[in-house]
């Protein structure tokens, strides 16, 4: 290395916050390039979900009646029930960032732990809901049995069932992973009011992957309820 | 910026030696060039799926390879050549290599994820190379519904999820240029001094960052379908096959300009130093990038125009086709004037631009046959669009990744290749390329369809004439790999910037430090001021 460099390296590293990543000028542009890459990740995301969106809207104006039959074999308490559980785990989420916004250090370690207990309660009323298609045979493939002419489009809402809330349910399984890590790291004192961009980042995958469930709960248990309310 | 550069003996190449310190490096550089050996592993691995078509093909009858083979080999041509040659080539080992060193910065903004997506890229590499050693897939590239999720017998989910896999790798390597290209600029640089190059590169990123989530998620409903027996594109429940064309074109049609849009960015830095002029309008051909990104989101259905879609929409989807034709034929003119009148300097980056413009006017000309409505039902599934799409990909892209790998070569290695040599391989590649390719609109327009490894016997002669093209393309293509191995060694040094060329990565030295720069650049001027200098070449 030439003197020059290593001079001009001390000058630009000199008292450097120990997160900044030798390749950035300063925090800000790294907490900038992260925010920016985060919410470029989102946008892909959107894409990657859309694709079995169109799928699904295609099929459900090809086939109204088989998708007002298959949404009624979905358990509404259940999902319901984790769709209070998902925009409350956002909240606890938003908290965190708030908490590590603010420096309150035990504070983040609590709301994050929050809402890594109601993500994990999600995937566990998840696996029950799961489980109980298993038992009637609503898993589409060579053992699934539903009555009726509409068997086969109900298959389709059923295999569109699967391929969303499961895609869904590993982002969730992730966003756990991803949580656990952040979790250690603010119990280990990592962030401060100066630095905490995991967290914030953190913070919008969870938002993003709760969005998602607020449009598939409606799309799934919901279409075409309120005509066929007994 | 005309200084003279003080040389370190230690550079990005030798400042570290062992294995590890390449399989475990976060310098873009570095990445460059491991992207650079597997590109170059799938590229000759393609090679040989291409030779034993072509060699199949000199004679009417299934005398070398059984139809079932056959089928087997120009789908593994069409699954290594896009997903792990065209796609990859210019970004992830050009733009990799020269991107952050062009706006001045120190590293990409993610440099971590950046070794994250050459580790994706490679594994899902590896799984397709695992499905060939298996015995292969016979679903065409396409992968069309229900033959591929319901009839083949081949391997389709192993290739399927490598492909899936290495979408992730282009979904990362996108995001991250495109937030480096926002967020890394060095001072000074604004939008309108960056290199066209990187304008080329962002539009790319735009598409992989838009169209390659969802190329991932239809294939995904694709395994799903194969593997886990769900019904999304199963016609007996009443599912569309169609769809998963949409879906699939949705992507693989914009990733046309995934693969063309980065090598035109290599034509415009390429043109302008070697005419030793600005490039005639900068901001023209900046924006037909941006154009050619948006333009070809709305282009895809024209793949399905015999596959059933209402006429209203393929009226529409042919008029859209025609209108990616303007920012194209701006970009052209656009090179084509900045040789007006330039002091044209007869260099090989420079002989392989001659050779992309030439190839991709024709490419390009034959895409308007295919847009019009009426002459697709004729042409739909026959040679004259293997030919069209070859031009465009390989005559283009292969072209235009070809001119930038001899453009930055002495950046990346610090020696110079043997210039004969290099003219002779660039005039190699362009004959035995028409030799092989011309024929083939003939022949598509005699009505030879593709995928057949059986034709009647009226149809040799230009299939003779293009097997023995082909071979000439193999030499050419060849070449470069025996004079580049032995520049490493014997090549003259090449200095900081053997082009005189404007642009930051030549005022470092070459290869540069691993830091990129001694001290951060300082942009003054825009990104072509050779009217400005007093620096007379050849």
């Amino acid at each position: 290395m030439p003197n020059g460099t290593i001079a001009a390296h001390e000058e630009h590293h000199g008292h450097h916050h120990p997160a900044l990543q030798h390749h950035f000028q300063d925090l800000d542009q790294q907490h900038e390039a992260a925010t920016l890459g985060m919410w470029l990740f989102l946008v892909t995301e959107v894409m990657f979900f859309g694709g079995l969106i169109l799928a699904y809207t295609l099929y459900r104006i090809w086939y109204p009646a088989a998708w007002a039959i298959g949404s009624e074999e979905l358990n509404i308490y259940l999902g319901g029930f984790n769709t209070i559980v998902l925009i409350g785990s956002s909240l606890t989420m938003a908290l965190a960032v708030r908490s590590a916004q603010t420096g309150a250090q035990r504070a983040t370690v609590g709301w994050l732990i929050f809402t890594i207990v109601l993500g994990l309660t999600f995937l566990v009323v998840k696996f029950f809901e799961y489980k109980e298609k298993f038992e009637l045979h609503h898993v589409p493939g060579p053992n699934f049995q539903f009555e009726g002419a509409e068997s086969p489009h109900v298959q389709i809402f059923f295999s569109l069932y699967f391929a969303l809330t499961g895609v869904h349910a590993l982002h969730m399984i992730i966003g756990v992973g991803l949580m656990s890590t952040i979790t250690f790291m603010a119990y280990r004192k990592r962030f401060t009011p100066e630095w905490y961009t995991p967290v914030e980042l953190g913070g919008l995958y969870w938002h993003f992957v709760d969005i998602v469930w607020i449009f598939l709960f409606p799309l799934l248990y919901l279409v075409d309820r309120s005509h066929h309310i007994v | 910026m005309e200084t003279t550069v003080v040389e370190s003996p230690v550079n990005y190449v030798n400042h570290r030696h062992t294995v590890a310190s390449w399989l475990l490096t976060y310098d873009h550089k570095r990445i460059g060039i491991l992207y650079l050996i597997v590109v170059s592993t799938a590229f000759f691995l393609g090679g040989i799926f291409a030779a034993l078509i072509r060699l199949e093909l000199t004679t009417p009858g299934g005398d070398l390879l059984s139809a079932d083979v056959y089928n087997r080999m120009f789908t593994m041509h069409g699954v290594t050549m896009v997903f792990f040659v065209l796609v990859p080539a210019v970004p992830a080992v050009l733009g990799n290599f020269a991107m952050p060193l062009m706006i001045g910065a120190k590293d990409v903004a993610f440099p971590k994820l950046n070794l994250l997506s050459w580790y994706i890229f490679t594994i899902g590499f590896i799984f397709t190379v695992v499905s060939m050693i298996l015995g292969g897939v016979d679903t065409g590239w396409t992968f069309y519904t229900p033959y591929s999720s319901e009839f083949s017998e081949s391997h389709v989910l192993i290739t399927g999820v490598g492909v899936f896999i290495t979408g992730f790798s282009s979904i990362l390597t996108g995001l991250n240029f495109m937030v480096t290209i926002h967020r890394m600029r060095a001072p000074g640089m604004t939008w309108f001094r960056l290199p066209l190059f990187i304008w080329a590169l962002y539009s790319t990123s735009l598409v992989m960052v838009l169209g390659t989530p969802v190329i991932a998620i239809t294939l995904l409903m694709l395994v799903f379908e194969r593997g886990l027996h769900l019904g999304i594109f199963d016609p007996r429940l009443g599912g569309d096959p169609v769809l998963f064309q949409h879906l699939f074109w949705f992507y693989s049609h914009p990733a046309v300009y995934i693969m063309i849009l980065p090598p035109m960015g290599v034509i415009s830095e390429v043109i302008a130093c070697f005419s030793r002029k600005n490039v005639f309008g900068y901001s023209f051909v900046a924006f037909s990038s941006l154009a050619i990104a948006v333009f070809g989101f709305l282009v895809w259905a024209h793949h399905l125009f015999v596959a059933g879609i209402s006429p209203y929409s393929a009226l529409i989807f042919s008029f859209l086709s025609f209108a990616v034709a303007i920012p194209s034929a701006v970009k052209t003119f656009n090179w084509t004037a900045t040789l007006y009148k330039g002091a044209i300097w007869w260099k090989t980056p420079m002989m392989f631009v001659f050779g992309f413009l030439g190839l991709f006017l024709i490419g390009g000309l034959t895409g308007l046959f295919l847009a019009s409505l009426g002459l697709d039902i004729h042409l739909t599934d026959t040679y004259f669009v293997v030919a069209h799409f070859h031009y465009i990909m390989v005559g283009g892209a292969i072209m235009g990744y070809f001119a930038g790998l001899h453009y930055w070569w002495p950046k990346m290695t610090g020696r110079m290749y043997n210039d004969t040599m290099g003219k002779l391989a660039a005039l190699l590649i362009f004959v035995g390329f028409n030799l092989t390719f011309g024929p083939q609109f003939i022949l598509g327009y005699l009505g030879m369809p593709r995928r057949y490894h059986v034709y009647p016997p009226e149809f040799q002669v230009l299939n003779v004439l293009s097997s023995a093209g082909a071979s000439i393309l193999a030499v050419g293509y060849a070449l470069p790999l025996f004079y580049f191995l032995y520049s490493l060694k014997y090549g003259e040094k090449a200095g900081a910037n053997p082009w005189k060329a404007t642009g930051l990565e030549w005022t470092t030295q070459s290869p540069p430090l691993a830091e990129n720069f001694p001290v951060t650049p300082v942009v003054t001027e825009g990104a072509y001021a050779y009217s400005k200098r007093e620096m007379k070449v050849a």
